[in-house]
């Protein structure tokens, strides 16, 4: 006998959202949580960071107020304010994801778990905070336990959760650092270069590669690297920090750009160099399956090879996206439950959204690696300044590019940056998942005035017939 | 609201079925559960069972037609209520396969209304010219989809979309390009590339008076027996491996073993060569395997198909986990899968899925044969009749045994000579020491 037709390690925005699907298709299912339900999205990723950025949205207007005719007294900020909400908003989430499961009747266990060899699927063990440990069997298992901010302790790349932060220590300051240095600059490194800098950081971002933003169209990363260094952030591309040593209130760090060594004195360090799986503890080994690179591979539908044992989310690699878990989630679960229609996963169609000032937004390929399929390219430009909206929002830097095959007109990648692009980006991601053409697109008709308009000038650019420009 | 009753898929690759029979005719009461109409498929017949309630208004597909597609309309129930004689034919008639092949391809400029070609002349809105074909008839297809298969010359008639509602995506396109299907034009659209090899085959009456024999028509299990049996040797490169074993001490052993069966169970020589192929393949765990264009699928448990000769065809039931299983537990589904095979009421799942084939033709008294293999499975083994034979003794002394002589056709796209002279091999020690395959 069976406990549970399926347990699920991990609550995150893969695990959670795989269990409300499970139980819609009539599964009995637990989830197994070590901490707070949500995961690190909700408790410590996506959500938080997303309400610090609005204060500092808010900050932003309110400094530009004149502009808007407005008049505002002294402006200032109180951060442990800021901070107080931004943990608010986490809590209040997390408090929904349990009534969530209650409204679907999962079985949430909480405490820490690994699986071992089992009947049909593995045994899962789940030990509770008092050391109580309890062994259930399902019909099948989803591993998703997620990620951790990568370190590299050999150099010195490694948190002290004191003056060497990753991403936990970042959201919850107790003061503003006057010097930060942020060394990473992919969307959660770019997201908290524009966080604090907004709120008066002196602000250095290091990047290995030559550009910023390394998963980003190049013409949208040099765009966006312009804006922040017009806002103050300094950038390093093509850079490394070699080393850090903490002193009592202070970082030195040794930094090599162009071939040049210094040493240079910061408050605060934030690493943000990538993201390893959480393969460790979880009992791996003991049903044959190993890490591969700081990740498990898994197929198409999330299948590991053992059987009845399934994984999904940042634990399988990336992009290390919440909605790439909850989406890898659905077809996992829809699979287990026999349904034969679904397409295996397909990272092509995951949009990559960072939510710095500007926000920068895309799906499907960049310039480069559309010209690299050897097929005839058409590319459509628009920039905000030519849109009625964003010039009434007094937000007229950006970029809409769209990138087509010219004979197919099949749209090969999509590419903002810009005011609210993150919220626009999904056009172009049911346009690619509904396999519309160019042609469709330019016949679609995008209401006036919007933001979205930019969307439909791209397109006609593309074929040499932008309306506004 | 009338009730459609709908062709059913009774596997997840049917695209069409033979309606043999209806169980109920116009003007009956059904409830939920009552069986409608027996479908012939593949190499099952099944019943479909009604899953509303409601008054038969009008059968739409005559007993006995072939080539009726999946989620046709095949009748249409009155709910309570409702006059089932104002229901008669508000449903379209489905087509049977042959009335789409033979229709020509609709071009795609052909469909457009004239108008759009002649760049907007200008004429008044007469009534809305707008017409929708009837369900069923109307291609669901992306964008996208039509856009390559344009350029690439596919006709998406016949292709089989995997968006959602069937929609033809993409790559469903591509695939037929790859493939070389579905090309613009050509009569047989819908044929793949083997099947267009095959000739069509007549009696030409000229040769054949057509008085001189009797034309039975084809049923499912003979149309697929045919279809995949010649796919099979067409397309499976194919070879034979021969060796002869020792059969005394497994008879020995099944005598043992059935005088301590318990009642009704009785093992049969053929059970324990069920149990011996499967662990063979266990031993040689290379040789369990299937090719397809995408990799080579090595299964992870033995699923013998057993052939058995029916009337009017062949059936292979399944004997899933074979490896796993005691002679009793083998003896006692082959029983029940034989008897339900003979009276065609097998699932599909029963006879679909094995790894591995055994044809058993020693009841007849065949020394030796080759059998085709039945795809995508790997191997197939042709077992002889046991007889008693002179052989050779180990201090080479003339002795009698009971020797069975046996062909294993191998698909060489997946098991080279070596893996199978070692499956051959270890299937052998099985049978030659059948106290082994208590280990």
């Amino acid at each position: 006998m069976s406990d549970f037709d399926l347990i699920i390690i991990g609550s995150g925005p893969g695990g959670y959202v795989g269990a409300i699907r499970a139980s819609q298709l009539g599964m009995k299912t637990a989830i197994v949580e070590k901490e707070s339900l949500g995961g690190i999205c909700l408790n410590w990723g996506c959500i938080p960071t997303k309400a610090l950025l609005r204060s500092a949205e808010v900050l932003h207007l309110a400094k530009n107020a004149k502009k808007f005719g407005v008049k505002i007294g002294l402006v200032d900020f109180d951060l442990e304010a800021v901070v107080k909400r931004s943990r608010g908003v986490a809590s209040q989430l997390s408090k929904g994801v349990n009534h969530l499961m209650k409204k679907n009747k999962i079985t949430v266990l909480k405490g820490a778990a690994d699986i071992e060899p089992g009947k049909s699927a593995p045994k899962v063990n789940v030990t509770a905070a008092n050391g109580e440990k309890t062994s259930y069997q399902a019909k099948n298992v989803i591993l998703a336990t997620g990620a951790r901010a990568r370190s590299i302790p050999s150099i010195g790349l490694e948190p002290d959760g004191k003056l060497i932060w990753t991403y936990r220590e970042a959201m919850v300051p107790d003061a503003t650092p006057k010097r930060l240095l942020v060394i990473g600059s992919g969307a959660i490194g770019i997201e908290f270069a524009s966080f604090y800098n907004e709120l008066g950081s002196d602000v250095t971002v290091v990047e290995a590669v030559e550009r910023i933003l390394p998963a980003e169209d190049a013409e949208i990363a040099a765009f966006a690297r312009k804006d922040f260094e017009k806002q103050g952030i300094t950038i390093h591309t093509g850079a490394k920090v070699s080393g850090l040593q903490p002193g009592s209130d202070s970082v030195e760090a040794t930094i090599s750009v162009d071939g040049v060594t210094k040493t240079e004195i910061f408050d605060r360090v934030i690493l943000a160099i990538g993201i390893v799986g959480n393969t460790e503890g979880i009992g791996l080994e003991k049903v044959g399956l190993e890490a591969d690179r700081g990740h498990l591979n898994v197929d198409g539908f999330g299948r590991t090879g053992v059987p009845g044992l399934f994984a999904i989310g940042d634990l399988t690699g990336g992009p290390w996206l919440a909605h790439k878990a909850s989406h890898e989630a659905i077809i996992c679960v829809e699979g287990i439950a026999g349904s034969n229609h679904s397409h295996p996963f397909d990272a092509s169609n995951v949009p990559g959204c960072t939510y710095s000032h500007p926000q920068v937004a895309s799906v499907g390929l960049t310039e480069e690696r559309a010209q690299q399929l050897g097929r005839p390219i058409k590319v459509g430009q628009f920039p905000f300044v030519g849109n009625g909206k964003a010039i009434a929002l007094g937000a007229g830097d950006g970029l809409v590019k769209t990138i087509f095959d010219a004979e197919t007109g099949e749209l090969l990648g999509a590419h903002m940056v810009g005011a609210e692009v993150t919220e626009l980006i999904q056009g172009y991601v049911i346009a690619r998942q509904g396999e519309l053409t160019e042609q469709d697109l330019m016949e679609t008709i995008f209401p006036h005035p919007t933001l979205s308009e930019m969307m439909h000038e791209s397109v006609l650019a593309a074929e040499g017939r932008a309306l506004h420009i | 609201m009338s009730i459609e009753i709908l062709m059913p898929a009774l596997s997840p690759t049917m695209e069409e079925g033979t309606l043999a029979k209806w169980l109920v005719a116009p003007g009956d009461q059904v409830r939920s559960g009552d069986l409608l109409a027996e479908i012939e498929t593949d190499k099952a017949t099944m019943e479909v069972e009604a899953v509303d309630e409601g008054v038969v208004a009008e059968l739409l597909v005559e007993a006995g037609t072939d080539g009726v597609k999946v989620n046709a309309i095949i009748a249409v129930l009155a709910e309570d209520g409702e006059d089932p004689a104002a229901l008669i034919g508000k449903s379209e008639k489905p087509a049977a396969t042959e009335d789409i092949a033979s229709a020509p391809p609709v071009a795609a400029s052909e469909a457009k209304p004239a108008a759009v070609d002649a760049a907007l002349a200008s004429p008044p809105p007469v009534a809305a010219q707008t017409e929708f074909s009837g369900r069923g008839t109307r291609i669901k297809a992306s964008p996208l989809a039509r856009r390559i298969a344009k350029i690439e010359g596919v006709t998406l008639e016949g292709l089989k979309g995997s968006g959602p509602h069937g929609r033809i995506i993409k790559q469903d396109v591509l695939a037929a390009v790859a493939e070389g299907r579905n090309k613009t034009g050509s009569a047989s659209a819908v044929q793949t590339a083997p099947q267009s090899l095959i000739q069509p085959q007549i009696l030409d009456d000229r040769i054949y008076a057509p008085d001189s024999y009797e034309l039975v028509a084809l049923d499912g299990m003979r149309r697929t027996v045919a279809k995949r049996l010649t796919e099979s040797f067409m397309q499976v490169p194919h070879f034979p491996l021969n060796t002869d074993v020792k059969l005394d001490r497994l008879l020995d052993a099944r005598r043992v073993i059935n005088a301590a069966a318990p009642d009704g169970v009785k093992i049969s020589v053929n059970d324990m060569l069920i149990k011996a192929s499967a662990l063979a393949l266990m031993a040689e765990p290379d040789c369990n395997s299937s090719y397809t264009d995408n990799g080579i699928a090595f299964h992870k448990s033995a699923y013998i198909s057993v052939a058995v000769a029916v009337d009017g065809g062949l059936i292979t039931p399944v004997i899933r986990h074979a490896e796993a299983k005691g002679l009793a537990e083998i003896a006692t589904e082959m029983k029940d899968l034989a008897e339900r095979a003979r009276s065609r009421s097998l699932k599909p799942e029963e006879f679909m899925g094995g790894t591995f084939s055994i044809s058993n033709l020693g009841m007849f008294g065949i020394k030796s044969f080759g059998s085709i293999i039945n795809p995508p499975e790997g191997m197939i083994l042709s077992v002889g009749a046991g007889e008693r034979r002179p052989v050779i003794g180990p201090d080479d002394e003339l002795i009698a045994a009971t020797m069975m002589s046996l062909t294993l056709t191998c698909d060489h796209r997946v098991i080279g000579g070596a893996e199978g002279a070692r499956w051959l091999a270890a299937f052998k020690r099985f049978v030659e020491t059948p106290e082994s395959m208590l280990l």
